[in-house]
């Protein structure tokens, strides 16, 4: 029996609800907050060892970013994944979507031999939800985005459940393939004391544009079909609010008769 | 010549209205570019091609091919693909419904071009750039984007814009494209099962009542759900209560549930965390009913009620049943 390989993207992130945005100079404070696991990468690395507990196999992380990104894979390791890789360099610094996804497949091309790629459903700093489906066209693979529940995991196949067309459906999968989940899917448990101190003590691969074998002119600002001209930071949209004190009954009272809301009825 | 394509999501019943909003907006920016506007109608059954026209599109190319019954995306892919190579338009709009954002990224790696997920602005500049904008950072910036590939394609979440108005006057043409698919291009993909119902339509909600950490125990959330019924709306919940199994994620309204834009949303008992904010301040009108005046929903909502919940929301349902 062959051992099953099973791939997890992931990104490291800065915490949303300590970034500070600076809405008159609009700028994002990037190092203002610490950094983490993308949260939603976290559902897909559960599915992935939750896949590997039932089937067997091994688990890459992999990531691209700059070397602190070392320290989400190493939290991916503590979570459960068995290896590491680290896509950096400054040629890929900059990249959009597109070129990220190259170089994400690119690197998933050197592996080889995988079986199933996990993604989660988007980034909370890109919020884009691309990178998944984009690198499964680029492999030339069938992928299920929006995974909400995983119903059955075999070896040559998966089962999953997703959202579509405004109904649920019930989908199967041979390998390879990919899958991008939602928070649905699972609740991602939390390493323990003796896995981040072994962890701590793995290496991680770092590869660069020569290990994948990428043209450096595909990533990066100047192979990037997008490029983001300017930015804005919107101050919060925040409303004229008429507030009420009075007792209940008085209170809901002035509302209603605010809102006329089935009033006229 | 800049032509602008929408492509017009269809379950084989009936065409999503999110490619009416895209209509709207194709127009116009067809009009600045001085293109024309289609519509690419590909589906698995026949669908009424006319209501696509009178939302303004002057072409409307239309596919059927079987494989197209069903959401497989690499068959929609090579479908949309084909259209494309036929009328290359230089923009392309997609709706952002789950569908949506899982081809369209198949369909920008395919043709190694450029793709925008979710936005919220779409025009022209002087030079006839498209221009994108799109929030980012959970929805704290807002991204000026250009592309410098060809098409350029972009997604636009459902309710972002208006629907394009209807005029039943308008002339246009309807192109059946002879699709030449190999029938089979789902790679691995079989579907099993498709059930109805199960899905709880937050989205489309006229009117929701979301409940947060101010209710104390899992059984009051009949109060939330009794405030719904008597409004004829949909039941919401923050995160707290979704991540303590009170509720189901799929009722979580927030930046990792769902986006509403109802025309009245109630927030009982919910602070008002940026996470929460970020799924329901387009909301037409918000009511915040909070016990704590200092709590931040205060400054989001056009309408504040400072007050127990517990009292507030029983006396809600009595007086909106008393008016009736």
């Amino acid at each position: 029996m062959r051992d099953l390989t099973y791939i997890v993207l992931i990104k490291q992130v800065p915490d949303m609800d300590e970034v500070e945005f600076d809405y008159e100079e609009g700028r994002v404070d990037r190092s203002s907050a610490p950094l983490e696991p993308n949260p939603f990468d976290l559902n897909a690395l559960e599915e992935a060892v939750k896949y590997k507990e039932e089937v067997g196999g091994r688990v890459i992380a992999i990531s691209m970013g700059p070397k602190q990104a070392e320290s989400t894979l190493k939290d991916a390791i503590a979570r459960g994944a068995d290896e590491g890789i680290l896509l950096h360099g400054r040629e890929f610094a900059g990249s959009d979507t597109w070129a990220t996804s190259l170089a994400l497949g690119k690197a998933i091309d050197t592996v080889g031999n995988f079986d199933l790629i996990f993604s989660g459903e988007k980034t909370v700093d890109g919020d884009t939800g691309q990178v998944g489906p984009e690198v499964a066209e680029f492999l030339n693979i069938p992928h299920v985005a929006f995974v909400s529940n995983v119903t059955a995991r075999r070896e040559n196949e998966v089962e999953v459940e997703s959202e579509s067309w405004g109904a649920t459906y019930v989908k199967s999968m041979t390998t390879p393939g990919l899958i991008t989940v939602t928070k649905d899917v699972n609740d991602p448990r939390l390493p323990s004391f003796k896995d981040k101190q072994r962890a701590r003590k793995t290496d991680i691969t770092n590869w660069g544009v020569e290990d994948i074998s990428i043209d450096p002119d595909n990533l990066g600002v100047t192979g990037s079909p997008t490029r983001v001209a300017n930015m804005e930071v919107p101050p919060p949209d925040k409303r004229e609010s008429l507030l009420l004190r009075e007792n209940p009954g008085n209170a809901v009272n002035q509302l209603l008769e605010k809102l006329d809301l089935g009033r006229e009825k | 010549m800049s032509d602008v394509m929408v492509f017009a999501e269809n379950n084989g019943e009936k065409v999503h209205p999110v490619s009416y909003e895209l209509l709207g907006k194709g127009r116009e920016l067809a009009d600045k570019l001085e293109g024309e506007l289609s519509a690419a109608l590909l589906a698995g059954e026949k669908l009424p091609t006319e209501e696509l026209i009178y939302r303004g599109a002057d072409k409307v190319y239309y596919g059927i091919d079987s494989s197209l019954n069903e959401p497989v995306e690499t068959n929609y892919k090579e479908a949309l693909l084909d259209v494309i190579s036929r009328v290359n338009p230089e923009v392309i709009l997609i709706g952002a419904t789950n569908f949506g954002r899982s081809l369209a990224p198949r369909v920008a790696m395919a043709l190694d071009t450029s793709l925008t997920a979710d936005c919220t602005g779409l025009d022209i500049d002087e030079d006839k750039n498209f221009i994108q904008i799109r929030p980012a950072f959970s929805g704290n910036i807002l991204a000026h984007i250009k592309s410098r590939t060809s098409p350029q394609l972009a997604t636009v979440r459902y309710r972002e814009f208006p629907e394009a108005r209807r005029d039943e006057g308008k002339k246009g043409e309807v192109i059946e494209m002879d699709l030449s698919l190999d029938g089979d291009s789902s790679g691995g993909i079989e579907i099993l099962k498709e059930e109805h119902g199960k899905k709880v339509n937050l989205e489309d909600a006229e009117v929701v009542v979301a409940g947060g950490r101010g209710l104390k125990k899992e059984d009051d959330f009949e109060l939330i759900e009794g405030l719904a019924s008597t409004l004829e709306g949909k039941v919401g919940a923050s995160r707290p209560l979704v991540d303590d199994g009170w509720i189901d994620r799929a009722h979580q309204v927030g930046y990792s549930g769902r986006r509403v834009k109802p025309r009245i949303y109630f927030a009982c008992g919910i602070s008002g965390q940026s996470q929460h904010l970020a799924g329901m301040k387009d909301s037409d009108i918000i009511i915040a009913i909070n016990n704590d005046p200092s709590a931040p929903i205060f400054e989001y909502a056009n309408y504040g009620i400072v007050g127990d919940l517990y009292e507030v929301v029983p006396e809600l349902i009595r007086q909106l049943e008393e008016d009736h």
